[in-house]
């Protein structure tokens, strides 16, 4: 076995009434841009909370680096949700101090390095601030900490395609490779596979694939698009 | 993204081609310094440990040379790009051949048409 970063074992979450996640093993390896895909409901997000120690999963263990994440592993893990994330009623500059003071491995110089980036104005209200603008922000408050787990729940979602590319180029340019690894949820998977190292592929609450995608394009002779909808379209497995 | 890559070979593949026919036209001399593995990253819009994977494999083929903390440079080992100039060209006649053979043309066939695409395509008739 290589060396595990973040394992699963035989994790199962239940919500009331349905099962989210059912028996989930796997191991990977730290350094990685690796990417949970599968359609909507497959559990992407409940299985991005389980890492961030925002759920605990009813059976099984989810281990960072051998010890099982909690609440508290929140000082090893940057987590971007779906939704929220930033207070409307501050300015993006308050933003930036505000999320200096709760975290210590927060760096203020790279944050204002990817303000500028992102071309973003420190004065601006969040409140005011566009859709895109304000995933741009949320990227920014994320990848600012020294964290060796970022966690990215549906970066892309709703945003048009440039603001896409600048996001991912953020992304890019900012993250600490290889001490960061990434993890992020995701259905946008054409405009992330070239920077995808690995993917899981769930769907109904059970990983149908894992693998190195350099691998899918080399063994299914396919992009990572074509090989999800057949892997998900079709029930029966493409994998030969 | 600032690249399209087809779907059917590995990323990391496709930028050494890329790289390597750079190379053959004569953008990229001997001895010229190749961006840093995140410029080059950004600029392709692909993950640094992809880049880092296409200048392993440069360097394992000897067309590039890493040097420590400096970066990682075009070989100057001139014989060994005059190689890979007959080797490539070597490529593309080979798949080019195969892939006529495929449908049935013979040799002769193949030649032939080949000559009369590119008489046209000297005179400027034909493009492409």
């Amino acid at each position: 076995m290589r060396n595990a970063f973040l394992t699963f074992e035989h994790v199962e979450k239940k919500f009331p009434g349905r099962v989210a996640l059912s028996d989930i093993s796997f191991d990977l390896p730290s350094g990685k841009v690796i990417g949970i895909i599968g359609p909507n409901g497959a559990g992407k997000s409940t299985m991005l909370k389980l890492m961030a120690g925002l759920l605990r999963p009813n059976k099984g263990k989810v281990l960072l680096e051998g010890k099982a994440i909690e609440r508290r592993s929140s000082e090893d893990i940057a987590y971007l949700p779906d939704q929220g994330g930033c207070y409307t009623f501050y300015t993006v500059a308050e933003t930036l101090q505000f999320y200096k003071s709760i975290y210590a491995d927060f760096d203020h110089q790279k944050a204002l390095e990817m303000i500028d980036f992102m071309q973003l104005e420190l004065h601006r209200n969040v409140g005011s601030l566009s859709k895109g603008n304000l995933t741009r922000l949320k990227m920014v408050t994320t990848l600012s900490r020294r964290a060796p787990l970022i966690l990215l729940d549906e970066p892309l979602s709703g945003l048009d395609p440039m603001i896409r590319e600048s996001i991912i180029k953020g992304l890019i340019a900012f993250i600490n490779f290889p001490e960061q690894t990434v993890i992020m949820a995701t259905h946008e998977v054409a405009e992330v596979e070239p920077i995808l190292d690995m993917v899981i592929a769930i769907k109904d609450g059970g990983i149908v694939h894992i693998d190195d995608v350099e691998n899918i394009r080399l063994n299914y002779e396919s992009s990572l698009v074509d090989w999800m909808k057949e892997l998900f379209q079709t029930n029966k497995n493409p994998l030969k | 993204m600032g690249e399209e890559f087809s779907g059917t070979a590995p990323i990391y593949y496709q930028i050494v081609q890329k790289i390597c026919s750079q190379i053959v036209r004569g953008e990229l001399l001997p001895g010229d310094k190749l961006p840093s593995v995140r410029d080059l990253a950004i600029q392709l819009g692909v993950n640094p440990n992809t880049v880092q994977r296409v200048y392993m494999e440069l360097e394992q083929l000897a067309l590039a040379e890493s040097r420590r903390g400096q970066g990682t440079y075009v070989t100057e080992d001139l014989s060994r790009l005059k190689q890979l100039r007959e080797q490539l060209r070597h490529n593309k006649i080979e798949t080019f051949v195969q892939d006529m053979k495929e449908m049935g043309f013979t040799a002769d066939e193949t030649a032939n048409g080949l000559m009369e695409y590119l008489n046209g395509y000297k005179k400027g008739g034909t493009r492409k």
